[in-house]
């Protein structure tokens, strides 16, 4: 009982949020209502037994993603005024398309004759859960049966990093900032640090 | 599950994916003085890659049709079929890229690196048997094109063109998960025949949503209509070998993965979506056509030459039948020899201070200035309206064979009298070199890189092409019975 | 290898090497080229004929290829040589070498030679190809080669518009003939279930009496068949009806009207009709109608000529009389006598062609009669040729002494035939036929009459005025204008040679053969043995016919031509009316005109403005044209450029198909 309260609770959450994501009229707080959606789902993922996946949710969505999203939001300098104005022209044409393929979408999914709600147990012709911890599992389905995928994922994120770099990075002789990283590497403490030792009330001259 | 077989089918990918880390690096450290160097270990990767493919084209239909981790991939024939297409288009795509960019001083090592990964990403996507391999090669693939399309930073209409297929292109990934994940739902399998044997016990419109979904998506990269507004603008501000590229071994990766997943997995329930493929098809061919007349822009009309073309593909499509395959395969190979061709003679096209042509001003009475190059691009064009003694005759014929042989008369019949309006802006080609008075001037050589690319093209489009119909026949019919060893 | 396949084929390749090389090689290449091979023909094709007249050649089938074979359609190039053929083989190629030959000096300054040859020789080839035929396809394909042939020489000077009109009149007309044949060849096949001939021919007479349904009414299966046929006939021999095309025909060069206008062409009607003799034997109603269109042609091509000025049309309408002899005689049954007929007929008649050439070579290509005269003197070789010409034509030769021109023998048969058929119809034919020959001998000695003797009348033509750079006042009391006609070059005086011994002789030689030898006949055609007797039993009044309206029109001739020049002007006047009538040759060109030239334009104009133009240019290649232009400019205003839109458009796209799949 308690748990069918708390999902339709969670749910209900993550719909809303989600409509005031789009809705907000800052976009600072429509990044504020994306954390909160996550929180929601968060608990969605506890109510089914996957703690792995909500600590995820958490630590990586609303801790690193969804922060560093709000700073570039907040750094960005964005003309609300005009987005909205396209955005009310637009707004009744998509809403209608919006609602026809959501009508659509419940008819035809008959998501209007789903059965019981079934929590915290494996349904379906999923496949059956292994007989070990959430981390575990995962662990074993990504660096086992998924190995190729997960590798392939990761060329993916390098082509975005590539790709960024190539887009956006100037080289350029004078600026600030440059990093010489052999250097670096170099450096020892004998050529980096002097010993001195000030007098009381002096300060150091270097 | 055992790695060694795995390793060894995924080997192109593999040995793909390590030489670009390798070039990443040597990038890293050269900068752009590598950039030539990189350039040619690329193309010869690629290469290399095309020929392993060939000699996994006749093992893998034997035994368990090449599967490699569990059934995530396959390497079947179907597969190898499309990667040589794929790895030869993006390795002839390379040859000709460095001098367009070299002018501006614009060409970075990290274009070819981003090749090779795009390539990665096509393999996985024409050998795809799962669909989370599928998305995974989908986004990789598209991701580098993004970050290709806008690589001209400063030049804003690249920059435009990137950014516009990049926002279109999230669109389209989120409709293929959308539709992943619904399929997912309702079959309980994210594997092409545990989606099939799903489908066969029960296919409720749940899961026809989820097909269509997957299937709107797909018709996004290969820009069908309606999906294909992206097409025209990326073309057209993408730097040219780009716009080559996108057009060439893209399109071949987009098609094959769009045949697999139509044929393997939603192979039962053909009726379901034929409807959808030939109203595609056909707004496509006439979209095509009717949107390449009246353009001045040679990329541009290019770009929808490409969607006219993806129509008739999609006609073996429609026919979902081993012949059909066979007939899509067909034109896809013929059709990528006559775009890189084409889009080698616009590169060849450049005015004496080297800036690239590219309207129809420029290349009015070309005939008399560079006659080998009009002649070679009067054979292209020939070839692509399919005009007879071309062999772009030979790939309208198979499709519509197809589809007359799956008994889609109708189809076949419009397919036909619409191509007569694409011929429209093909001939239009020809009447402005040879007939109209020259203009301005161009430069007067090319270099031998760009000639071997534009020879061999215009060689296989020339009536000696027709020697290929048997090979590539037997090599077709072979690549589309690996979904029939499949069922 | 049969000769037969030289014979054929010689012709054929000859064409080809000279078309092909046209004027890449100076043209006495393709001169000689054809030339010979057509001697070469020639020789190779009176060994057969005379073989057949000795009797000691067996008919015999050379197959060439197999050519159709579709379901019980079968048939295959084949040359067929029996008398009938044989007889025709000397005829075209013995007529076609000559001209080929007289054309050498007759042709000399044209700068298309080649092209000349090269048409002549292929018309040869399928003249041949039409009489070896073996089947009623091949017979076609030699029928519609010759059409061809004929076409492109008779407006071989195309940048002539006269020529060129000439030769439209005459494929059109001979289109319409061949229509007939065509439907006469696809009926016989229903009726046959074959074309070969062998086959029809002895089928045909089985199926006297059958009767068959045609444009509803019941009808004779071999009269419908045996009429559609002659239709064909009609077309390509120029009988009444379809001959318009034959007078204007004399457009094309003088060597062109021998040869095909009076020797080969012409008598492929002829020739047909002999050639199906027992089917048309059991087709009354059929070969009645023969034989009315064969007399009524007789006779109405002999009123027109005698009206005639220009040489070569008299000449033209002397050969459509000419084959109505041949018709009708065909008609009350004796085909050998048609065939007799034009045997001598090619002979004579192209002499007279070439001679009347001849004679335009000398006059300056002035081809009028009334700007002739007194040319006996001047060009005497021609004069003799055209002398043995109009003897034969004329028919001249005396019954009891056994002696007589080529035209005695074979006209004299004919009329004899005739009469001793004893229906009404051969009366009739008889009597048409006698009355032409008075009119054949009056306009043949006019022709000679105006051109030979009587004082020169040459500077009236504007032809020698040219030529003379003088004008009629200028000239004064010398008519001649000063000018000199010469005598043709050797090339053109052997031809009228040789045709002159055939005018003489080949009536006196071959009669006995051709009109009383079963045997040499053999199977070839229906040979009425009966008729023959009759035909040897009528009175001397009817033997003597001939010679005697001969001699009135000799008689006429001279009196109104040499005696009283003044009285063609007079009769002329004061029988306004028929003149006129018979000078504009019975008005069938412009009946023609009305009845189906003028609504063939006016229906041909209502399907170009109404239906092509207005209908189906408009709602066709036009308006898809303009469907296409809005499509593409729709197309191009549709790819706005925003982001927003295509996302739109995607979306749209997207809810579409979602709502196609679940209705």
């Amino acid at each position: 009982m308690i748990q069918t309260l708390a999902f339709y609770l969670f749910a209900a959450l993550v719909i809303a949020s989600a409509v005031m994501v789009i809705m907000a009229r800052n976009p600072v707080h429509s990044v504020l209502w994306l954390i909160l959606a996550f929180f929601n789902a968060a608990g969605l993922m506890v109510l089914v037994g996957a703690e792995f996946i909500a600590a995820l949710l958490l630590i990586v969505y609303v801790g690193a993603v969804a922060v560093l999203f709000l700073f570039v939001v907040m750094m960005l300098d964005i003309d609300f005024a005009e987005l909205r104005a396209g955005f009310v022209k637009n707004f009744p044409l998509g809403i209608a398309i919006a609602l026809v393929l959501a009508a659509e979408l419940i008819f035809g999914i008959g998501a209007y004759q789903a059965g019981q709600l079934e929590l915290g147990v494996a349904s379906g012709v999923a496949a059956p859960a292994l007989d070990a911890s959430n981390t575990a599992s995962i662990g074993a389905v990504l660096y086992r049966d998924y190995v190729f995928l997960f590798e392939a994922a990761g060329i993916i994120l390098l082509v975005a990093m590539v790709g960024a770099i190539v887009l956006t990075h100037r080289r350029t002789e004078n600026a600030r900032g440059q990093q010489d990283i052999s250097r670096q590497v170099r450096r020892n403490p004998d050529e980096a640090t002097v010993m001195k030792q000030p007098e009381v009330g002096r300060g150091v001259d270097l | 599950m055992d790695y060694a077989t795995s390793f060894y089918f995924t080997a192109t990918e593999i040995g793909l994916s390590l030489c670009g880390l390798a070039l990443l690096l040597v990038a890293g450290w050269q900068g752009n003085k590598s950039a030539r160097m990189v350039t040619i270990i690329s193309v010869a990767a690629l290469f290399g890659a095309a020929i392993f493919s060939i000699g996994l084209f006749d093992r893998a239909t034997g035994e368990v049709a090449g599967r490699a981790f569990g059934d995530l991939y396959r390497a079947d024939a179907f597969g190898s079929f499309a990667k040589v297409l794929i790895y030869v288009a993006a390795a002839a795509v390379l040859i000709v890229t460095p001098r367009f960019f070299e002018r501006i001083d614009a060409y970075r090592a990290e274009y070819p690196v981003l090749m090779l990964f795009n390539a990665v990403g096509m393999g996985m996507m024409v050998s795809a048997t799962d669909l989370m391999t599928l998305y995974i090669g989908l986004e990789m693939s598209s991701l580098s094109s993004y970050v290709l399309a806008s690589f001209l930073r400063n030049d804003e209409r690249s920059s435009e063109a990137g950014l516009k297929y990049f926002v279109l292109g999230a669109l389209a990934s989120g409709i293929i998960l959308y539709g992943v994940s619904l399929v997912y739902g309702f079959t309980g399998s994210t594997n092409y025949a545990g989606i099939r044997a799903a489908f066969e016990a029960s296919f409720s419109t749940g899961a026809l949503f989820g097909v269509v979904f997957v299937l709107a998506g797909l018709a996004f990269k290969i820009s069908a209509v309606p999906f294909h507004m992206w097409t025209p603008d990326v073309y057209e501000g993408a730097p040219t070998p780009v716009t080559a590229f996108f057009a060439s071994a893209p399109k071949v990766a987009a098609m094959g993965m769009l045949l697999r997943m139509a044929m393997d997995p939603f192979g039962g329930e053909a009726d379901a979506w034929r409807q959808i493929v030939i109203f595609a098809a056909l707004a496509s061919i006439v979209v095509g056509a009717l949107g390449a007349i009246g353009q001045q822009n040679l990329k541009r009309l290019l770009a929808y030459s490409s969607i006219n073309n993806v129509g008739f593909i999609m006609i073996g499509l429609a026919a979902a039948t081993p012949g059909g395959v066979a007939g899509a395969l067909t034109y896809l190979a013929i059709y990528v020899a006559m775009t890189i061709g084409s889009f080698t003679a616009l590169l060849m096209l450049r005015a004496p201070d080297g800036t690239n042509l590219e309207t129809f001003a420029d290349i009015s009475g070309l005939s008399t200035k560079r006659p080998a190059l009009a002649w070679s691009l009067l054979a292209l064009m020939f070839s692509l309206a399919g005009i007879p003694p071309l062999f772009g005759f030979w790939g309208k014929f198979v499709v519509f064979q197809a589809a007359v042989q799956a008994d889609l008369v109708a189809l076949a019949a419009i397919g036909i009298a619409a191509s007569v309006i694409g011929a429209f802006y093909y001939l239009k080609f020809i009447k402005v070199m040879f007939f109209d008075e020259p203009t301005r001037e161009v430069e007067a050589t090319s270099p031998v890189s760009h000639w071997v690319v534009l020879g061999i093209c215009v060689a296989i489009m020339s009536p000696l092409g027709y020697l290929l119909t048997v090979p590539l026949g037997e090599w077709t019919a072979q690549a589309a019975a690996s979904f029939v060893a499949a069922m | 290898m049969h000769p037969i396949l030289l014979i054929v084929f010689l012709p054929l390749l000859a064409a080809l090497v000279a078309g092909l090389t046209n004027k890449a090689a100076p043209s006495v290449f393709a001169k000689a080229i054809t030339t010979g091979a057509l001697f070469v023909s020639a020789a190779l094709s009176w060994p057969i004929f005379l073989g057949f007249v000795a009797g000691t050649y067996e008919p015999t089938v050379v197959p060439v290829l197999k050519w159709v074979q579709s379901g019980s359609l079968a048939f295959d190039w084949a040359l067929r040589v029996d008398t009938l053929t044989a007889i025709m083989l000397v005829v075209i190629n013995t007529v076609s070498a000559l001209v080929h030959l007289y054309s050498w000096g007759y042709m000399d300054e044209d700068p298309d030679q080649p092209r000349f040859f090269a048409y002549l020789s292929l018309f040869t080839f399928a003249m041949l190809m039409l009489v070896t035929a073996d089947n009623l396809v091949q017979m076609f394909f030699g029928w519609e080669g010759v059409g061809l042939a004929s076409y492109l020489l008779i407006g071989f000077w195309f940048r002539k518009p006269s020529a060129s009109a000439a030769a439209i009149k005459a494929f059109v007309v001979n289109r319409v003939g061949d229509l007939g044949f065509m439907l006469g060849i696809f009926g016989t096949y229903l009726v046959f279930d074959t074309v070969s001939i062998t086959e029809i021919l002895a089928a045909a007479p089985g199926m006297s009496g059958a009767t068959i349904g045609f444009l509803g009414y019941n009808v004779y299966t071999m009269d419908v068949l045996c009429v559609l046929l002659f239709i064909g006939a009609m077309g390509k021999s120029a009988q009444l009806g379809l001959h318009t095309w034959l007078p204007d025909a004399m457009e094309g060069p003088t060597p062109v009207s021998a040869l095909i206008h009076a020797a080969t062409m012409v008598t492929a009607g002829v020739f047909m009709v002999c050639r199906l003799s027992p089917m048309f034997e059991t087709a009354p109603v059929a070969l009645g109608l023969v034989t009315f269109i064969g007399a009524a042609t007789c006779i109405f091509a002999a009123t027109v000529g005698t009206t005639q000025w220009d040489i070569k049309r008299v000449i033209a309408y002397s050969t459509c009389s000419q084959l109505g002899y041949m018709f009708f005689a065909a008609g009350v049954g004796a085909y050998g006598a048609a065939m007799f007929h034009l045997f001598t007929h090619a002979f004579f008649k192209a002499l007279l062609f070439l001679g009347a050439g001849s004679v335009i070579h000398a006059m300056h290509h002035e081809q009028d009669m009334r700007y002739y005269g007194e040319l006996r003197k001047h060009i005497p070789l021609t004069f003799w040729a055209m002398m043995a010409g109009t003897l034969a034509i004329t028919g001249v030769g005396i019954y009891h002494l056994g002696a007589g021109f080529a035209g005695f023998w074979s006209k004299d048969a004919i009329l004899e035939v005739a009469y001793g058929r004893g229906t009404e119809l051969g009366n009739f034919a008889f009597w048409m036929g006698t009355f032409a020959a008075l009119l054949t001998s009056f306009y043949s000695w006019r022709l000679m009459f105006l051109t030979f003797w009587g004082k020169p009348r040459w500077i009236e033509s504007e032809h020698i005025q040219h030529s003379v750079h003088k004008t009629p006042e200028e000239a004064g009391e010398d008519t001649t204008g000063g000018y000199h006609p010469h005598e043709s070059p050797l090339t053109m005086l052997i031809p009228l040679g040789v045709l002159s011994i055939g005018a003489v002789l080949a009536g006196q030689v071959f009669a006995p053969t051709f009109l009383d030898d079963a045997a040499f006949w053999g199977s070839s055609i229906f040979y009425n043995e009966p008729l023959i007797h009759a035909m040897h039993n009528v009175p001397y009044l009817v033997k003597y016919a001939a010679l005697i309206v001969m001699v009135i029109g000799l008689v006429v001739a001279w009196y109104a031509y040499i005696k009283d020049t003044s009285i063609p002007a007079k009769t002329a006047e004061q029988l306004g009316p028929i003149y006129r009538f018979l000078y504009n040759k019975w008005y069938f060109d412009e009946l023609y005109h009305y009845l189906f030239v003028v609504p063939a334009f006016w229906l041909g104009r209502q399907f170009w403005k109404i239906g092509d133009v207005g209908t189906i240019d408009r709602f066709g290649p036009n308006g898809i044209a303009w469907v296409v232009e809005k499509g593409s400019v729709g197309a191009r205003k549709f790819q706005t450029g925003y982001l927003y839109s295509y996302a739109l458009v995607m979306l749209l796209g997207l809810v579409a198909a979602i709502t196609w799949v679940l209705f």
